[in-house]
């Protein structure tokens, strides 16, 4: 407990939280590792987690049938993971795949909507911090979707 | 009475319009739209001098001029590369050219990175796609004189891992101790472990001295302005940052008026500037 407790403070996405809240999360954390190869979750499977990574690397990722996996992002250390866990229907819309090893801390999902519904404040406080990751990935996908490299780039 | 012939450099001199014939010694196909042109400079004495960041005019005989950036080591003198993506008429006509062909040459022109200018800085070079072209030439400088700087970091985006240019060299590069190079797609498949998303997130990621960096950034525009506001927010300030732009040139000398960009001519104000310079302009839709 005393390290999840730990490694919860120390991770980017927790920075800032109030102490109490921490401690409110520690109640629906523990620790998962999972093997290169491996997937975190797949498409279409419930979304009652919130990932958060410490260390590893994880490819978000559509498949295609006759392309095989297309990966549209990869995540990292420090990363959070996963948003479907706070929206009904609850449902993952991509799959998560492990590159190599990677460890991560897992917060129930259930749990957290729980305690947010009990303490607004740190529904609030979960909220703007996934608001924010949700914004700096759609303006990445966006710039994505420009396809700015593509042939009508300018000569060089 | 002997009257001497005049020289190369004192006829672009006196006619800076006239292009110099230039024989492909050698055609490398980089991608599945991108081409690398070898120049033999045998026939050419004192070989090409140029800063890094400098373009040519290249001119396909009979179809057109365009305005490319050196790619090659301005270390070595005694080779001209020049790496092309085809987009239309005149690069796609350059890309069907042979070992042997020859093509007019004019340049080198603009300005350059200040690869020199930065010594005792850290580096920090931002590619989007083909700009990684424009930036080799900075990257050689820099290595040709590693000890002149601090950290040193390359980050390069680009759409898919087949579109990866340079793949040996960089691959190189990523193995030296004293060089961090970062290499994002936009698209991963299957194949591919390394990392998926935009060139901007990989600036968090590298390691150099935001209050003691000079940034030479190069890709699409809107790839470097999105790369400027990232560089700032890691703690860089805009006279920190270069940028190098490109619009439509035609006579490459700032005679034209065709590159003009508010007072200035990328020709030959650019195509490097200062982004605290250039940055101001970038959002005026009418320039």
């Amino acid at each position: 407990m005393e390290s999840l407790e730990r490694f919860l403070r120390e991770h980017p996405f927790c920075r800032d939280l109030d102490e109490n809240h921490l401690q409110l999360m520690v109640g629906c954390a523990s620790n998962l590792r999972v093997d290169a190869g491996q997937f975190f979750f797949r498409e279409g499977d419930p979304a009652n987690e919130l990932y958060l990574i410490r260390s590893g690397r994880v490819s978000v990722e559509f498949f295609a049938p006759g392309r095989g996996p297309i990966s549209i992002l990869t995540l990292g250390d420090g990363d959070p993971l996963g948003w479907s866990w706070l929206m009904p229907p609850y449902r993952w819309k991509f799959d998560a795949r492990a590159l190599n090893v990677t460890r991560a801390l897992v917060l129930d999902g259930k749990c957290l909507r729980g305690k947010c519904e009990q303490d607004y404040k740190l529904g609030y406080d979960l909220m703007r911090k996934s608001v924010a990751i949700v914004e700096q990935r759609l303006e990445a996908a966006r710039m994505q979707l420009l396809n700015l490299y593509g042939t009508h780039a300018e000569v060089r | 009475m002997t009257i001497a012939e005049p020289s190369t450099a004192a006829l672009v001199t006196a006619h800076p319009m006239l292009p110099e014939i230039w024989r492909i010694a050698n055609v490398r196909r980089d991608t599945s739209d991108t081409f690398t042109l070898q120049f033999n400079t045998a026939e050419h004495a004192g070989g090409f001098e140029f800063a890094p960041g400098q373009f040519n005019m290249l001119y396909a005989f009979g179809c057109g001029e365009v305005p490319i950036s050196i790619s090659g080591d301005p270390t070595k003198p005694n080779t001209l590369i020049h790496t092309i993506r085809e987009v239309g008429p005149v690069t796609k006509a350059l890309g069907a050219l042979k070992r042997g062909d020859t093509i007019g040459v004019r340049g080198p022109y603009g300005t350059h990175w200040p690869v020199v200018e930065s010594a005792g800085s850290d580096i920090v070079l931002v590619a989007g796609g083909i700009g990684l072209a424009p930036l080799r030439p900075a990257l050689y400088q820099v290595l040709a004189n590693r000890r002149d700087y601090g950290q040193v970091v390359l980050l390069y985006g680009t759409r898919t891992p087949a579109d990866i240019l340079f793949l040996k060299e960089v691959e190189e590069w990523r193995a030296r101790f004293d060089l961090q190079v970062l290499v994002t797609v936009d698209r991963g498949d299957q194949d591919w472990l390394g990392t998926v998303g935009v060139v901007t997130r990989l600036i968090p990621l590298a390691q150099f001295d935001a209050g003691n960096a000079v940034a030479m950034v190069c890709g699409p525009e809107v790839m470097m302005r999105f790369t400027v506001n990232e560089l700032v927010d890691r703690g860089m300030s805009k006279d920190q940052i270069y940028i190098s732009m490109e619009r439509n040139m035609k006579c490459g000398i700032g005679l034209c008026g065709h590159c003009q960009f508010g007072s200035s001519f990328i020709c030959k104000d650019g195509p490097v500037f200062r982004y605290d310079a250039i940055g101001p302009l970038l959002p005026i839709r009418e320039l």
